[in-house]
């Protein structure tokens, strides 16, 4: 079933912080082997919103990842991955609105480097105080409909619940939850973290997700260019049979061919 | 005087600026999607000639890389 967030057409656009997107596939830029190649890849996506990370300048590095965003017109959405406080990620996230001269955040807060799951009661304070400070906060979140919703209360302009660790490709864990998650969610619902492959992302929209968020799976797939083209394919087509209408599951068999007019042949 | 810049001890001359540091981080002033923060506080680029840096304080300098 559609989010109350979605438009309930199988096309056309979405709504998201505001402003209206076409490509419901938002892209991480980390990963990838060169910059070359995420700029073929990122094209190949079809994506308009693409994440980035705020590091220390290295006056050592080659070629700017702002270049290649800037060539291709995509729109620049900053994280805050690697802070482990609400403290670190509100300052991250300040430092990115002077960077970019934006105020959406893609915001996460995670508790070890080993599961790199969100901090759900880090991530809630970081929420509020970015929401009371004017900021568009799109949380990473776990796939908890409790922890969602309040982020949702919180002001959160969307909720990206995880489909299983960051990185992992092990896919959508709890498909039930994230049903649930979107069941009750009057913001978008962006599946973010765990994707593997293209059938992981079509799962996603056809759970009823508003939108799918991929990085390592196609950045560091053997050939990105091929799978950000699949991750394009498998997005829609995920997004189209959601509103066409499955069949029901079923135990048994129920012939597509009728036994009438069958010839008698013994 | 000695400031901690991008986590490392620098010497810079007595009342340099924020922008200062900026440039000796190696970043191009004109970058777009470089920030600064002294002691934790971001310090908006309007303000990168007029802030002086006081001895001992921290400054990081960041800009976008690629991310997840």
């Amino acid at each position: 079933m559609p989010s109350k967030a979605d438009s309930g057409e199988a096309t056309g656009t979405w709504t998201l912080g505001g402003r209206e997107w076409t490509s419901r596939l938002i892209v991480g830029t980390g990963g990838f082997r060169s910059l070359e190649q995420m700029e073929r890849s990122l094209e190949a996506t079809g994506a308009e919103i693409v994440t980035v990370a705020l590091r220390r300048v290295d006056p050592a590095a080659q070629g700017s990842v702002t270049d290649v965003i800037d060539r291709l017109g995509l729109f620049t959405l900053p994280n805050t991955a690697g802070c482990y406080t609400a403290r670190d990620a509100v300052r991250t996230a300040k430092l990115a609105r002077e960077a970019f001269s934006t105020d959406w955040v893609k915001l996460e807060v995670i508790g070890d480097d080993r599961t790199l799951l969100p901090d759900a009661a880090e991530l809630l304070t970081a929420a509020e105080t970015l929401v009371a400070d004017g900021f568009t906060v799109l949380p990473y979140t776990n796939d908890d409909p409790i922890l969602a919703r309040r982020l949702e209360e919180a002001g959160c302009a969307a909720v990206m619940p995880l489909g299983s660790p960051i990185g992992s490709g092990a896919g959508i864990r709890n498909p039930y939850n994230v049903r649930i998650i979107v069941e009750q969610a009057s913001v978008p619902v962006i599946l973010d973290a765990g994707i593997g492959t293209a059938s992981d992302a079509a799962l996603a929209m056809e759970l009823g997700c508003d939108g799918v968020m991929i990085a390592s799976a196609i950045s560091r797939a053997a050939d990105p260019v091929l799978m950000a083209s699949a991750m394009r394919s498998a997005v829609a087509a995920g997004h189209a049979a959601r509103y066409a209408g499955r069949i029901p599951r079923r135990l048994h068999a129920q012939a597509s061919t009728s036994d009438e007019g069958l010839p008698e042949l013994s | 005087m000695k400031v901690v810049l991008n986590g490392k001890e620098a010497e810079v001359p007595e009342r340099a600026s924020v922008a200062d540091a900026v440039a000796l981080s190696g970043a191009a002033e004109t970058e777009r999607g470089v920030a600064v923060a002294v002691e934790g506080e971001v310090v908006p680029r309007a303000r990168w000639r007029d802030r002086v840096l006081a001895e001992g304080e921290s400054v990081e300098v960041v800009h976008a890389v690629q991310g997840g």
